[in-house]
């Protein structure tokens, strides 16, 4: 459903993200992995639409999307979580999620201001929904705190919440697991699962070997903005060039 | 047009322009080290022009003119030490609404103490009749002490902030405030300093163009936004690109006058400053790159 | 509606008549005059809120948008077409009722658009000029869209200072009384005007019209739209994420709140019966920025309780020579020691008592 085909993103001289290609299939949870500056980052905001790729084409769903504003990609159905959580501040937990059905709703300006009963209707439908994944995340008790002042694990499932009530057909996740221990990984990668059995696809950016080998059907792996490898996690464990940077990485961080 | 009047626009059009690339600078000075844009930079020039007009019964000018400039820096510090130095980390919206209401204020006391009567210093040489011959036409001798006092103020900065200890930490402090902070630099200084220096230029600006402009206790907002259309032509925090665009604009207005009214000549400069703010906001010798990493 | 904002607003309907019936009582109607006016310039100020509060967009041109509406609406109901009558432009808005016959103190023949005509249009033309400067001017921030809106609102200034059309200096004049409804079944006719027959009258179209306006914008907040707006404030980033057009529903709130200003600039022109080129200056918009700030950016009640009450006390001449001043001294305090307005003060200390009382 998503295929990304020489996709190139030049900083100046800086090649971030270099001729990378590779499909997702319907239905799988895809994982990119990578050492610290392999354009992992910057492969997403390419895919998301927050910045444009200075070569390749980048296809959702049969459309090319390559050059598209973020909120059109939305519209097709795709949507995203953020590496450093970005929440609305002022709103609760539930408005939060609310504001996340923006494109599974219709009510305009001056349905707004008039409050006719067809956006009433909506209205209740928006918040039950919203209500139902804050269940479905287990953070309905939270629905009416403001959702910045909640503890750090609790935001991102906020954040997760509030991707997955615009009703994706590809959720990407920007580093689920960043700053959680390991019990609340455990929790994310369960929850991750339970994503896909929704017939969600999902793509995720992680750092979190364990988490990625765990749930990934299959692994793309960059170094230096380069695609190295691509395969199934126990493939993955065995290349030898994937071992080579990991374990260069470590020699680094050692040293 | 005669020659004679195409000269004489031509010769305008530079003065003004130079007047307001000096009040661009002084936009610029402030903005290169703190972010900040003080909308109350063109209350500065108004203050200098006032006070050394009002220091004038005392002393004779070129003593009057210093005092003002002096006195004008010490207000400078003060507003910075009073109402931006403690502001832990403000949002631009809240900096941009406090000098706003910064200019206010300064109008309003202009206005009980120098009232609504409009004002001038006397000419610096001769009187306002006096001309000399540059080829064809004939110019005011305040003219040359426009131009003149730029230049100084275009060197003189350029020296300071390339040779004096005191340049280089202000540099320091506008390429990288945190790593500035490590190096030991009192970043919080430098930036009163940065107002200092801002409305001494301002206020010199302001007393260099008293015998031509006139000053009156609002006369700084038009200068404000004419200064702040400069700084922008010329990209933001770049002085000589300041120089440069401030002529452009000066030369522009001046030959407006032969086709629309005098009354809309302020309307023109505006346009000007929104035509560029949509389709070029990083200034006409700016790049774009730097533009888009300045924080907004 | 839900009770949290049914209550407020009948307290608020409640003062509105309470207030009109004890000037009554004490004979001190006069006051009217300057609740009156007071109203209308709220107005603008709730529909700037939305747009600073909640979408976070500032704009400092604002009295543009509010002499856009006064300005035509004045000039087209009291410039006299006669000469122009045999026009075929001129006869097909005759033909359609737009334009009303009448006669000067001279007993001179008089031609003027119609005042319902006349606002309709004052309002498409701020609408559409807001949205053709909106487009560029929105994709500017900071300090770039303070300075664009001031640069526009300078130009409308500068535009009614040197046209004769709208009067030069002097301003329009002798603006006529806007007929909101005519006299029917008995009752007699509602219309705008500072005549003192009318003054309780003109009350109650004031403050009714900011209390409907009060009630849609609280709506609004509380709506999809609404709350992509707060959104687009919390993070313009993640907004776009869920599939929010950000750069069209700021577009959209400036030109609501360009709406709501020129709607204050056409009524209240036709109540004081002229406007004069001091409605569009810069200290006008940044007196509208000062009551937002003050009452608080995103929150609507305080901004019109702020709003109603300094616009009231200034216009009663309370702050003297002072008056700009005092608007400026607001700003800066406000902006120093209370960013989220003066109201939040209390608040903030009596939250922070209870907290300390149940620790």
């Amino acid at each position: 459903m998503l295929e990304l085909t020489s996709v190139r993103k030049q900083f100046g001289g800086l090649r971030a993200v270099d001729d990378v290609s590779f499909s997702v299939q319907e239905g799988v949870i895809k994982a990119v992995i990578g050492p610290n500056g392999a354009g992992k980052t910057t492969l997403f905001n390419l895919i998301a639409g927050n910045l444009d790729p200075t070569a390749g084409t980048i296809s959702f769903l049969g459309r090319e999307i390559q050059g598209k504003k973020p909120h059109q990609i939305a519209g097709y159905g795709m949507s995203r979580t953020f590496q450093n959580i970005k929440l609305f501040h002022g709103m609760t937990a539930l408005e939060s999620v609310m504001v996340g059905r923006h494109i599974q709703s219709r009510a305009g300006f001056l349905a707004g201001m008039f409050h006719p009963p067809s956006s009433r209707r909506e209205e209740k439908a928006i918040r039950d929904k919203a209500y139902e994944l804050l269940e479905l995340l287990d953070i309905a008790e939270f629905a009416d705190v403001e959702a910045t002042s909640l503890a750090f694990g609790q935001q991102r499932a906020v954040e997760m919440a509030r991707a997955l009530a615009t009703e994706p057909r590809l959720l990407l996740l920007d580093e689920p697991a960043a700053g959680l221990n390991i019990y609340e990984t455990a929790e994310v990668a369960r929850l991750i699962t339970r994503i896909r059995a929704m017939g969600i696809t999902v793509l995720l950016v992680e750092h979190d070997m364990s988490l990625v080998m765990d749930i990934s059907d299959e692994i793309v792996v960059l170094s230096f903005g380069s695609k190295i490898a691509e395969g199934e996690p126990l493939a993955i464990q065995q290349n030898p060039e994937v071992i080579k940077i990991y374990l260069g990485e470590d020699e680094e961080i050692a040293a | 047009m005669t020659p004679e009047l195409f000269f004489q626009y031509l010769f305008a059009g530079i003065t003004y322009g130079i007047m307001y690339a000096i009040v661009a600078i002084g936009f610029n000075i402030i903005y290169n080290t703190t972010g900040i844009i003080n909308f109350a930079q063109g209350e500065f020039v108004m203050l200098g022009g006032m006070i050394s007009i009002s220091l004038l019964q005392f002393m004779p000018l070129p003593l009057a003119v210093v005092c003002a400039v002096i006195i004008t820096m010490l207000v400078g510090a003060l507003i910075e030490m009073i109402f931006i130095r403690w502001l832990d980390n403000p949002s631009v919206l809240r900096l941009i609404i406090i000098t706003i209401g910064l200019s206010i204020l300064m109008r309003e006391v202009a206005l009980h103490i120098w009232d609504e009567s409009i004002r001038s210093l006397p000419y610096f040489y001769g009187n306002e009749i006096t001309t000399i011959g540059i080829g064809p036409v004939r110019i005011s001798p305040q003219v040359l002490w426009v131009i003149g006092v730029c230049g100084v103020v275009v060197i003189g900065l350029s020296l300071f902030f390339k040779i004096t200890p005191l340049g280089r930490e202000m540099r320091a402090c506008s390429a990288n405030r945190t790593a500035a902070i490590l190096c030991g630099i009192n970043t919080r200084n430098m930036v009163t300093f940065s107002f200092m220096l801002s409305a001494g230029i301002g206020a010199l600006a302001g007393c260099v163009m008293s015998p031509i402009t006139y000053t009156q206790y609002d006369s700084g907002t038009a200068l404000a936004i004419k200064g702040f259309t400069v700084a922008i032509l010329g990209g933001l925090g770049n002085s000589m690109g300041a120089v440069a665009a401030g002529l452009l604009l000066g030369i522009l207005e001046a030959y407006s006058v032969a086709v629309v009214p005098l009354a809309f000549q302020d309307a023109i400069s505006i346009a000007i400053l929104l035509i560029i703010l949509f389709v070029r906001p990083h200034g006409l010798f700016g790049s774009s790159e730097a533009a888009r990493l300045t924080e907004f | 509606m839900k009770s949290s904002k049914v209550f407020p607003l009948c307290i608020l309907i409640g003062l509105v008549i309470g207030v009109q019936v004890v000037t009554q009582l004490t004979d001190k109607t006069f006051y009217l005059t300057q609740l009156t006016m007071a109203a209308y310039y709220t107005l603008v100020v709730i529909g700037l809120s939305v747009l600073m509060g909640y979408a976070g967009q500032i704009s400092i041109g604002h009295a543009g948008f509010f002499a856009i509406g006064g300005y035509l609406s004045a000039a087209l109901t009291t410039h006299n077409l006669v000469s122009l009558q045999t026009h075929p432009f001129i006869q097909a808005l005759g033909s359609m009722g737009m334009l009303i016959p009448g006669q000067d103190l001279y007993g001179e023949q008089l031609l003027t658009v119609a005042p319902w005509p006349a606002c309709l249009f004052a309002l498409a033309v701020a609408a559409v000029v807001a949205l053709v400067l909106g487009v560029p001017v929105l994709k500017l921030k900071g300090h770039y869209l303070a300075m664009a809106t001031l640069g526009f609102g300078i130009i409308i200034f500068r535009i009614g200072l040197a046209t004769e059309f709208f009067g030069e200096a002097d301003g329009i004049s002798e603006v006529p009384a806007f007929v909101l409804l005519p006299s029917l079944a008995g009752l007699p006719a509602l219309s705008v005007s500072g005549d003192f027959g009318h003054r309780i009258e003109n009350y109650y179209i004031a403050w009714g019209l900011l209390v409907l306006g009060m009630v849609l914008l609280l709506n609004l907040i509380d709506s999809r739209t609404g709350r992509a707006l707060r959104s687009i404030h919390g993070s313009e980033e993640a907004a776009e994420a869920i599939g929010i057009n950000t750069a069209r529903l700021k577009l959209a709130v400036f030109v609501l709140s360009a709406v709501f200003a020129a709607i204050a600039g056409v009524f209240l022109t036709h109540y004081n019966g002229g406007i004069g080129p001091s409605e569009a200056s810069v200290m006008k918009s940044v007196r509208y920025v000062a009551l937002v700030a003050v009452g608080g950016m995103a929150n609507l009640w305080g901004v019109l309780i702020m709003g109603v009450t300094l616009t009231f006390l200034s216009l009663r001449g309370v702050f003297g020579s002072y008056d700009d001043a005092v608007f400026g001294t607001i700003l800066i305090l406000v902006m120093l020691f209370a960013p989220d307005g003066i109201l939040s003060i209390r608040g903030k200390a009596l939250l922070a008592r209870f907290k300390k009382e149940n620790a």
